[in-house]
């Protein structure tokens, strides 16, 4: 009983171990968001101030315009988030139903090319049509995020719900919408709320469209956070405070919709395979 | 019961079953016509545009494979497939092997798992380009804690991601801390899979710790740490938000990977098909 005992106490070190360096970034990065520049410029480096720098917050969005460009990302991936779940949810389960793997297989490999190679063609496409300068260039391009994301998540959560009920409601005198709507929608919930997630998480932190395609206010924050570098002088602190503005949201949602995205990235991963 | 189900089996119902299979390709049609505009198009674009000389404004000409021969007698684009390799081989490597050993831990029963866990997979979702500018920060050779963390343990000072030589370790590090949660989850679903039986008869035949994964453990998730690394490689090729935000393909061109050199090319930086206004 001891030695299981140590055993677990062992583990619970070499966990801890493997954990401090997601753990000693973050409160680095907290740190170092609160430090005046002086404190920011000490060293040795100093962990807790005398003196909190709450201002830096404050500059940051009083300065840099961070409340357009938090309202940016949110219209940007809230749009591409949407649209993605509008259309995507119907093809999982049109692609599940039908057993349609090339199509399965086109989504997975959009979602191993390179954002990069999305863009002069689209941004061609773009000016074509007379939409560069507003915010629809990044939401619709946001779609190559989102949209594969969504199918492949469905895919999945449809495949695995039986086919049976809907049989059922078919010999009953139901449409295939009806069927969709009724019967399939419903059970396909939880997946739904995974692809969600996954949709927003990527989108939200999706930057190489928007240094592209963002004008000054269009921006989104991955993007606004970048340009603070190009300021003549880069002050930490309300770097790293723009930092943590920026990917504060998805951290929130990692911790409470852990389950979810566990859910959604492993099984698509092993599937992926 | 058992009549019913059998007769559901029938000939018959399968027959009215067949009548009525709805027709599903209504559903697929608005993703089709999405994916068709953004992804089916812009690759067919890219294709056609690459046996193309173009500049905007002053119109297209066909050129055939003259592009292709440019960028291979361009000395840049082999040194960023080079740099390429290097970085994707490091960061599919090292997130695997730590990734590997994290799941077998946290695969085991100690306390506050689940919360450790928790926190071990936050960098993953964090955004790419925030972190790496605070990653920046931590490799500052005079002011950054990384190098204060070193002369702790009597390690003399880095330059990190600001010498050619240690620029690309260093980014491979920051993406090693990223993507080894995902490798961890991947191999941690294959462990929860694997079976207890053999353990018990290998534990009474007095096989050790280390004995028990080479010979069972590792050859039943092997297929889980195979997909694992396809999936590393994929991502890594990918990466480019870490490069670009820490070091622009820099110091000179040291850290330039394709997905760099294709960015900073001058068709899309400076003769106005794109360029990033700032």
């Amino acid at each position: 009983m001891t030695s299981r005992l140590l055993n677990r106490i062992a583990l619970f070190f070499v966990a801890l171990v493997i954990v401090s360096p997601v753990v000693l970034f973050f409160i680095w990065m907290l740190s170092l968001s609160l430090k005046f520049e002086i404190d920011n410029g000490a060293y040795p480096p100093i962990l807790i101030p005398d003196r909190f720098a709450w201002q830096n917050y404050a500059q940051v969005f009083r300065e840099n315009d961070f409340f357009l460009y938090f309202l940016n990302s949110i219209l940007v991936t809230g749009s591409a988030t949407i649209l993605a779940l509008l259309v995507g949810v119907p093809a999982g389960y049109g692609i599940a139903r039908l057993k349609a793997d090339r199509a399965a297989i086109v989504v997975m490999i959009a979602r191993m090319t390179p954002g990069l190679s999305y863009l002069i063609p689209l941004f061609l496409l773009f000016q074509w049509i007379g939409l560069v300068g507003t915010i629809w260039p990044q939401v619709i391009i946001h779609l190559v995020v989102t949209v594969p994301i969504v199918v492949w998540v469905m895919i999945g959560y449809f495949e695995a719900t039986p086919i049976e009920l809907e049989e059922a409601a078919s010999i009953d005198g139901a449409n295939s919408w009806q069927i969709f709507r009724l019967v399939a929608l419903p059970i396909a919930k939880p997946g739904i709320i995974v692809a969600l997630i996954l949709a927003v998480i990527f989108s939200w932190n999706n930057f190489v469209f928007g240094i592209v395609l963002a004008n000054h206010e269009t921006r989104t924050l991955p993007v606004a956070v970048y340009n603070m570098l190009s300021y003549e002088q880069v002050s930490w602190g309300p770097l790293s405070a723009a930092a943590l503005v920026v990917t504060a949201p998805v951290l929130i949602l990692t911790l409470f919709a852990q389950r979810q995205i566990v859910e959604g990235l492993t099984a698509g991963a092993v599937k992926g395979g | 019961m058992a009549d019913l189900a059998q007769a559901s089996g029938s000939g018959e119902l399968v027959g009215q079953r067949l009548r009525l299979a709805p027709n599903y390709w209504p559903f697929v049609l608005p993703a089709l016509i999405v994916v068709l505009a953004v992804i089916i198009f812009p690759w067919a674009f890219t294709i056609w545009m690459s046996a193309n000389q173009w500049t905007l404004g002053q119109g297209r000409s066909f050129v055939g494979l003259a592009n292709y021969a440019h960028l291979w007698s361009d000395e840049r684009f082999w040194e960023s497939l080079v740099h390429t390799l290097y970085y994707t081989v490091m960061s599919v490597v090292a997130p695997v092997i730590l990734g590997t050993f994290s799941a077998l831990v946290f695969n085991a029963r100690f306390p506050l798992r689940g919360f450790l866990r928790s926190i071990f997979v936050m960098p993953m979702m964090a955004t790419p380009v925030a972190i790496s500018l605070v990653w920046t920060m931590m490799f500052h050779p005079q002011l950054g804690v990384l190098n204060y963390l070193l002369s702790l343990v009597g390690i003399p000072a880095q330059e990190w991601i600001f010498n050619p030589r240690t620029v690309i370790p260093s980014l491979v590090a920051v993406e090693t801390w990223q993507w080894t949660p995902l490798i961890m989850l991947i191999v941690l679903g294959g462990l929860a899979s694997v079976p207890r039986e053999p353990y018990e008869s290998a534990e009474i035949d007095g096989a050790n710790v280390w004995q028990q994964f080479r010979y069972l453990t590792l050859p039943m998730i092997a297929p889980f740490i195979m997909v694992a690394t396809i999936i590393r490689t994929i991502d890594a090729l990918k990466s480019f938000d870490i490069i670009y935000a820490m070091t622009q393909g820099g110091p000179g061109t040291a850290s330039e990977t394709i997905n760099i050199y294709l960015f900073t090319l001058p068709s899309l930086t400076t003769t106005s098909v794109i360029r990033p206004r700032w």
